[in-house]
């Protein structure tokens, strides 16, 4: 069963996702979609760092912002192209994450969720307060439409095919790289820092090219945000949108590696189901209330099921479980 | 120009002085439940929020207080045995994440119930500033002040003196000993969140005539407590308060002499600052050992 499933999952996903647009004729549902596979490439670096590093991060959303920004600096400041301009979105959140990591990633873990949520909020600062450079809180519009070659991708449905195939694309990578290695010693890392120490895995070095490979991924996502929005202020950027990142890869099952897709789709699609349920319930309410239900969303799973949605996740992950892996958490954690 | 540094420090003392009372709130739940509640920002801005609006409904100001405090209280007590004591087995992380999650869920129901308007209460005494060297202070700050110094004598009347305090105090270190000696931690976590209820609250109410009172103004109080308590180190009470009135020092310095833009960036550079260099707290690695 286990078997089957695995060996139909990539084709069957494959063909999913290429024929998608031929059904969606809304351009809501597909642009929905887009921002999911926007986020999930994200949530994807996260739930790497979260899940198999064992490290939290709070300021996911700036390295994402900081993606955003220096895609749209470089294009409407500097007329660069919009390859290179995403190349450089990606690489300078992973040269931040490179400098900023070593000291940071020594904290322990109270400690280091709240060196990385002042990360996040002083970049935010930093956005708002950029003066010429950053537009300030008015933020920068005019964007170009990526161009790849001849081909613009100007419409919800080009932008569909280049968010997806990224994704997947990555999700290839990363499901090689799970079970690799790399991926077995992280996972070891998660269970016990120190076994793992003494195993002889180098456990500073791969903490610190899990945050960095996790920036990277944000600036991605956060400079494929901005060639498909072509405007960006600083208020996607701030530490609510770091939280619905950790939301979105606790929800979707750490340790899982369709966890931060379903993540991703299920924050998305329940915050647009919110947006649309709450002014009904309340009158006059805006969409802005769904942080409350977020909040409380995130509260009940933490305490009820800290392990997440994942359970559907799980079943298609492509990681092997190690058996004992509920008893190693609690000893980790006593 | 020496005026005006006056002017400054005293503006940075009053703010300090709030800082310093979430800090104080943080570092004492922190020790008897080992739970950093990020939701205390949250407690601050409800308790303010409350306070005005029971005010403006024709209560007179010290009853709209007393119930105020009592509901915040309430409230805390309500959090902690929904969320907190339910998930009392899981890891540090989690119950940040917990109490993060309550934080955002506060600041919604605030945005619900009073929306984004900026409130604000009249001071608790009428009379000008007093004048010293040229520099006003308030009556609201020596409130303030008074609100600081009772609590902190407060806290330290019942964790040295009273029998119940000194037990509470040893029995965090080993929770079978707690047992042992009839302390129920559950109990402690309980009355820690709904004392630290009704400090914020107290807090909230204090500054709604001082600062502009907003719903969302709980969230960076919050991370200015917890700042303050990193420089004092999170074990220590006395290391809160003059965390709390050192940051509100700088925060008034820099904003009076740099730019007001400025004000939150030197919080959180100090916060990243004092987190790579000592996390162990610049002042609490003064004294002796944590309790």
């Amino acid at each position: 069963m286990r078997d089957k499933s695995k060996k139909y999952f990539w084709p069957v996903a494959a063909l999913l996702f290429l024929t998608v647009p031929l059904f969606i004729e809304s351009n809501y549902i597909l642009s929905t979609l887009i921002i999911i596979g926007i986020y999930a490439i994200l949530v994807q670096g996260l739930g790497i760092l979260m899940g198999y590093a064992g490290q939290v991060s709070f300021g996911h959303a700036a390295f994402f912002g900081l993606g955003a920004y220096t895609a749209a600096i470089l294009t409407t400041r500097f007329n660069w192209y919009t390859i290179p301009a995403l190349v450089a979105a990606a690489l300078l959140p992973g040269i931040v994450a490179a400098i900023i990591g070593r000291p940071t990633l020594k904290l322990r873990e109270l400690y280091l969720a709240m060196a990385t949520l002042g990360f996040g909020i002083l970049v935010h600062i930093a956005f708002n307060e950029g003066g010429e450079l950053t537009g300030g809180p008015s933020g920068l519009s005019g964007i170009p439409y990526f161009s790849l070659g001849g081909l613009t991708f100007d419409s919800d449905v080009k932008f569909f095919y280049l968010v997806w195939t990224t994704l997947f694309l990555l999700l290839i990578g990363v499901s090689n790289l799970v079970r690799s290695r790399v991926g077995r010693a992280l996972r070891a890392i998660s269970e016990s820092e120190h076994a793992a120490e003494n195993a002889g895995i180098d456990t500073a070095g791969l903490k610190l090219q899990s945050f960095i490979f996790s920036a990277l991924l944000a600036g991605l996502a956060g400079g494929l945000y901005a060639f498909y929005i072509t405007f960006i202020s600083p208020s996607p950027f701030s530490f609510h949108a770091s939280v619905q990142f950790v939301l979105m890869a606790v929800v979707g099952g750490l340790g899982t590696l369709i966890g931060p897709l379903l993540g991703a789709a299920l924050v998305v699609t329940l915050g647009e189901v919110l947006r649309w349920a709450i002014p009904l319930a309340i009158p006059g309410a805006g969409g802005e209330y769904q942080i409350i239900f977020f909040g409380l969303i995130l509260v009940i799973l933490m305490v009820f099921q800290p392990g997440g949605l994942g359970a559907l996740g799980k079943l298609l992950a492509s990681s092997k479980k190690l058996p004992d892996r509920g008893a190693g958490a609690k000893v980790s954690e006593g | 120009m020496s005026d005006q540094l006056l002017q400054l420090l005293f503006t940075g003392l009053t703010l300090g002085s709030i800082y310093a009372l979430i800090a104080l709130a943080l570092v004492t739940t922190f020790n008897l439940t080992g739970v950093l509640n990020l939701a205390q920002g949250e407690f601050v801005a409800i308790g303010a929020l409350l306070a005005i609006s029971i005010y403006s409904s024709g209560m007179p100001m010290p009853a709209a207080f007393a119930i105020t405090v009592l509901l915040v209280a309430v409230l805390g007590g309500v959090l902690e045995r929904s969320a907190i004591h339910t998930a009392r087995r899981a890891s540090g992380l989690t119950l940040i994440i917990i109490t993060i999650g309550l934080a955002i869920s506060l600041r919604g129901l605030a945005l619900l119930a009073w929306g984004t308007e900026t409130y604000s209460l009249p001071a608790f005494s009428g009379g000008g500033p007093l004048f010293i060297q040229g520099a006003a202070i308030t009556p609201q700050s020596l409130w303030v002040f008074g609100l600081v110094a009772v609590t902190l004598a407060g806290l330290y009347a019942f964790f040295e003196l009273t029998y119940w305090g000194k037990a509470v105090k040893a029995s965090m270190i080993n929770r079978t000993a707690a047992r042992l000696v009839g302390i129920n931690p559950n109990t402690v976590s309980f009355l820690a969140f709904v004392t630290s209820g009704a400090l914020g609250a107290a807090a909230g109410i204090f500054i709604a005539p001082i600062t502009m009172t907003t719903y969302d103004m709980g969230f960076m109080l919050g991370v200015k407590g917890f700042v303050a308590a990193i420089i004092g180190g999170l074990g220590n009470v006395g290391g809160a308060v003059l965390g709390g009135l050192l940051l509100g020092v700088l925060e008034s310095y820099s904003a009076g002499l740099i730019s007001s833009g400025s004000k939150d960036a030197i919080t959180i550079i100090i916060l990243l600052a004092v987190l790579l260099i000592k996390p162990e707290g610049i002042i609490g690695s003064f004294r002796q050992r944590k309790i």
